[in-house]
């Protein structure tokens, strides 16, 4: 009986192994939830399924990054790893690196020549430790843009703003409207807001001394007080519900008219084209606020954290080239509207906005590491604790603001 | 029973020993082993890896600069102080209600107390729900008052109270039905007693029942004072620390630090600070309520 | 908190109010008496009847209507979308995966800790061994440390074991955390039984787990269900240990009720948010209305779980 039970089993087992040898699970775990970004993980989803045996298991964790990051760092360090996970590459998984604990992908990396077609060069250099490559990266996000309705300036008079400036001069009009002028959520959203002020107004060389050299000086300086002045004006012009939104929110916000504009990075953009709005019709966007068109190249990027099944190895290594292959770089990344890493791929398909974005790129002067890149986690949190603070409390001084920034600065590791 | 039995060695009274063996090694690893470890590391510049580079108590200035950290601690205090006393003088309000033979008694306690059963995940979006800016605040103004305002969980300095004010809807239920026992534990003479000496009824409240029932009150003080140092899903649930940082308590200070941004030692010295206050309450109340009765064992 | 106990036992025996005098039915008194209650319970029952209204209305009419009315229109559709539609990322299978996540949960840590906590108690009140009372005293004073304080070396621990992330982690941390309360309770408990049995048993010759088995449980249903029910309530509306240790694909329902009303695709659906509210919450409320006395004494002891 036992016996006639195993046969049977380890029988249909050889049958169905036919498609499914050595195939694996893998567990993807990301934080991709609002309707644009799920979209863009479902084309991931899909095209890994396609590949054939593996099967992608989804592992979505809502909420924002900050709130699914120490759920993937504590699983990774827990010992109960997943099969891939999304980070924002950076500084995120340095230490899961250094300890050992991802997978290298070196090899893969160079059998396929990463590096030949991987742009900017610094995407593939924050995945690399000590030569080695331990991170895919599958797309280029950068904070710096602002999102503006043109039909919700109209509506109060004024003409839609092509620059920061122009658009604090019109707040007060809107706001007679009723429309709420800047749209934002808490937390993090406050804290991009402030990284992008630093940018679009400070320019490449404040933001590189304040976040790359962690340079105190220039902290204090008055170019990084003008920031901080702007930032007091994002927020006068944001309302009190901003408490609690989630950036697609904001997002939507704008799309319907109830507020002018968001500082939001162009994942943005994959709210507007899900909900079928056109760039420069419905919707402007204003990289470098209109001021200094820089732009960062942050992005995610796929970690495959170390696994004692071969499997999954195998199975990451798949995955690994598979997000990095042209097809799955446009399809992804004309749903999620970021830009792809990839320099030899058309993007033809995409919208006025992203091309904004690819010319700018185009130009290596333009590009800036972004904090993630640039900041230790621990630093991260700090200022954007301290952001979020200044941005709730309407009575915390500027000077307060940039003194508590520069000794953050300092003190940044 | 078992004291008559001499300890005479390890196999002595074995099966009992085995019973005890989660108990022993929960003991010794987890509540002694953990919280050492705890101790030991909070001295530590560990990051995302726990590492034995001691720094002193650098972790600890930091902390105690920190501004999240200090707005975390006074908003604990304003929490802690607020339910303790509403909790308190609420919960035994109605206890002396629910004690004048009145009908429905089980009725009204079945309303009081089912918040209780309740997560503080659901209690905190519940309270979310009706108290953001389509709720309460809504219904106001649609009754005519355009300018009313109740921004409890938008305004810095009030979001803390929405927070309390959806603590206590969980937790008075309880002190109420602890109250009441001890209520009910008062010799009926005392009250004769009362009676027959003209004793207003508010007065034999105050100067007899109340000290009679000192063992209860100091029991659900430390209930509750013990509950408030573990505040955290609730505050997730219902402001996740905003505005800004006005609505951040240490649990939260502490995960953030361990898991997001990657500062070991920072957690685990706030972790640590969180300890020493519990024991500051604790100890104090044990040596009171053990500490008289007999000399050894605690 | 044994006092807690202690009284919760003893009260349970009368359940006549001592208090005042009684009072004439139409008294000032007595009218005050039950205006103050009936506005108290008005507060308590206000956050639940807002919840069951938002779930039965449409969106449009939550936007345009207030809180507490009635819905014009009642709906059942949010219901079946926080059951088995509500995304979290690429799922749109709704909270019954958290619920069926939580149940797998609920289960194995009610046991296991009610059986070793019971074994401990009885072996505490009735085979006390060098040491015991010391060992009791201190995981007494461990159920006060806050979790933060071994959160981390937990994680640490169960890794070593292989167990992070896992069901099996998940129930061994329920177990440790619900040992403190368990087994004072039910040292408590056997020790308030008469000694005469216990030693009569002895002299007929009875061991330790002859006694435990054959005299002391058929005389301890009634702790066995306040630990139940107390066990129940607090593993199924636990949210930290949940969050850390069972694993993404094990999130109990309170992790994944949040994830549900944090993930907006577009706009915030606040009667399937409350739904799933609802929802959650339904199983210890389910229990509590049919426990009743017994939830009463359970929570009283288990208060000090926090």
């Amino acid at each position: 009986m036992r016996y006639g039970l195993i046969a049977a089993l380890s029988a249909s087992v050889a049958f169905a192994g036919v498609s499914l040898a050595g195939a694996a699970d893998l567990e993807v775990t990301h934080w991709w939830t609002s309707g644009g970004e799920a979209a863009a993980a479902k084309v991931l989803a899909e095209e890994f399924d396609k590949l054939g045996g593996d099967k992608w298991v989804d592992g979505a964790i809502a909420g924002s990054g900050s709130t699914a990051r120490p759920i993937i760092v504590s699983r990774i360090l827990g010992g109960n790893p997943m099969g891939a996970t999304q980070l924002n590459h950076g500084r995120q998984a340095e230490e899961l690196v250094q300890a050992g604990l991802m997978t290298d992908l070196t090899e893969l990396a160079e059998k396929e020549g990463w590096a030949n077609f991987i742009r900017p060069k610094s995407l593939l250099d924050s995945c690399t430790f000590e030569d080695k490559i331990y991170c895919a990266p599958v797309n280029i996000h950068s904070w710096e843009w602002m999102w503006t309705n043109p039909d919700a300036f109209k509506e109060a008079g004024v003409e839609p703003p092509k620059n920061w400036e122009e658009f604090v001069a019109a707040a007060p009009k809107l706001k007679e409207k009723g429309i709420t002028p800047l749209a934002t959520g808490d937390g993090w959203q406050v804290n991009g807001i402030f990284t992008v002020l630093t940018a679009a107004l400070g320019g490449k060389d404040l933001y590189l001394k304040v976040n790359k050299d962690k340079d105190g000086e220039a902290a204090r300086g008055p170019e990084m007080k003008k920031v901080i002045q702007a930032l007091a004006d994002a927020r006068s012009m944001a309302d009190p519900g901003y408490v609690g939104r989630s950036w697609n929110e904001a997002t939507n916000m704008v799309m319907t008219g109830k507020a002018g504009g968001q500082i939001m990075g162009d994942w943005a953009q994959g709210e507007f084209s899900t909900a079928g709005k056109v760039a420069g019709k419905d919707y402007d966007c204003l990289p470098g606020l209109g001021d200094h068109a820089l732009l960062d190249t942050g992005g995610d990027a796929f970690y495959f954290p170390k696994n004692s099944n071969p499997e999954v190895t195998k199975a990451q290594m798949k995955l690994a080239s598979m997000l990095v292959s042209k097809q799955t770089q446009v399809a992804f990344n004309l749903a999620k509207g970021s830009l792809p890493v990839r320099g030899d791929i058309d993007m033809a398909s995409a919208n006025a906005c992203m091309k904004k974005g690819i010319e700018i790129l185009n130009n290596p002067e333009n590009i800036i590491p972004s904090t993630d890149q640039l900041r230790a986690p621990d630093t991260q949190g700090q200022i954007e604790g301290l952001a979020a603070e200044f941005f709730s409390n309407p009575d915390m001084s500027v000077e307060d603001m940039q003194e508590r920034f520069a000794e953050i600065v300092e003190s940044a590791y | 029973m078992a004291g008559d039995r001499k300890p005479l060695g390890l196999f002595r009274n074995l099966n009992a020993k085995i019973a005890a063996l989660p108990m022993i090694a929960t003991v010794l690893v987890v509540f002694i082993g953990c919280t050492l470890w705890t101790v030991v590391y909070s001295f530590t510049s560990s990051r995302s890896l726990p590492m034995l580079n001691f720094v002193g108590i650098d972790q600890y200035t930091r902390l105690f600069k920190s501004s999240r950290w200090m707005v975390s601690v006074e908003n604990i205090a304003i929490y802690g102080c607020l339910s303790l006393v509403f909790s308190i003088v609420v919960g035994f309000i109605l206890a002396v209600f629910m004690d004048q033979k009145i009908r429905f008694e089980n009725t009204f306690r079945t309303i009081f107390l089912y918040p209780f059963a309740l997560s503080f995940i659901v209690t905190g979006l519940v309270w979310q729900w009706i108290l953001n800016p389509l709720g309460i605040e809504k219904v106001v103004r649609d009754l005519g008052f355009e300018s009313f305002n109740l921004p409890l969980l938008t305004d810095r300095s009030l979001v803390i109270y929405a927070i309390v004010i959806a603590g206590l809807w969980q937790g008075t239920g309880l002190v109420m039905a602890l109250m009441l026992a001890g209520l009910r534990n008062i010799d009926e003479e005392i009250w004769k007693a009362a009676r027959v000496d003209g004793i207003p009824t508010w007065k034999t409240y105050v100067f007899v029942i109340i000290p009679m029932m000192r063992p209860v009150f100091v029991t659900t003080l430390v209930l509750i004072a013990t509950g408030i140092v573990k505040l955290y899903d609730l505050v997730v649930a219902m402001t996740n620390g905003g505005p800004g940082i006005s609505s951040e308590v240490p649990a939260k200070y502490v995960y953030d630090f361990m898991f997001a941004w990657a500062n070991l030692g920072q957690g685990l010295a706030a972790s640590t600070v969180m300890l020493t206050t519990v024991l500051i309450i604790l100890i104090p109340w044990a040596m009171l309520e053990f500490g008289g009765r007999k000399g050894r064992a605690g | 908190m044994a006092e807690a106990t202690a009284i919760q036992t003893r009260s349970h025996a009368h359940t006549e109010p001592w208090g005042a005098k009684p009072k004439r039915m139409f008294a000032p008194s007595t009218i005050m008496v039950y205006g103050v209650l009936i506005v108290a319970a008005l507060y308590y029952l206000l956050p639940l009847y807002v919840m069951v209204m938002t779930s039965l209305k449409g969106m449009p009419e939550i936007r345009l209507g207030n809180i507490f009315a009635p819905p014009v229109e009642v709906t059942f559709e949010p219901w079946v979308k926080a059951w088995s539609q509500a995304c979290t990322g690429l799922y749109c299978e709704g909270i019954r995966t958290g619920f069926w996540n939580s149940v797998k949960i609920t289960f194995p840590s009610v046991i296991a800790s009610i059986l070793i906590a019971s074994v401990n108690g009885y072996a505490l009140s009735n085979w006390k061994f060098r040491g015991s009372e010391v060992f009791f005293t201190i995981l007494l004073f461990g159920a006060f440390i806050p979790y933060q304080v071994m959160l981390y070396p937990l994680v640490i621990i169960t890794r070593e074991l292989g167990i992070f992330g896992t069901l099996t982690g998940v129930v061994v941390i329920h177990t440790i955390f619900g040992m403190p309360i368990l087994t004072l309770l039910f040292r408590n408990y056997f020790a308030s039984l008469p000694p005469e049995l216990f030693k009569a048993a002895r002299v007929d010759g009875a061991g330790f787990w002859r006694i435990f088995f054959q005299i002391m449980l058929p005389m301890s249903l009634p702790i066995f269900v306040v630990a139940i029910i107390l066990q129940v309530t607090g593993i199924w509306n636990d949210f930290l240990f949940g969050v850390i240790f069972a694993g993404t694909p094990n999130f109990p329902m309170t992790v994944q009720l949040n994830n549900i009303v944090n993930s907006v695709q577009g706009v915030k659906e606040y009667n399937v948010n409350m739904a799933a509210t609802i929802l959650t919450g339904a199983v210890p409320l389910l229990i509590y209305f049919l426990s009743g006395r017994y939830f009463v004494r359970g929570i009283a002891a288990g208060a000090v779980k926090g």
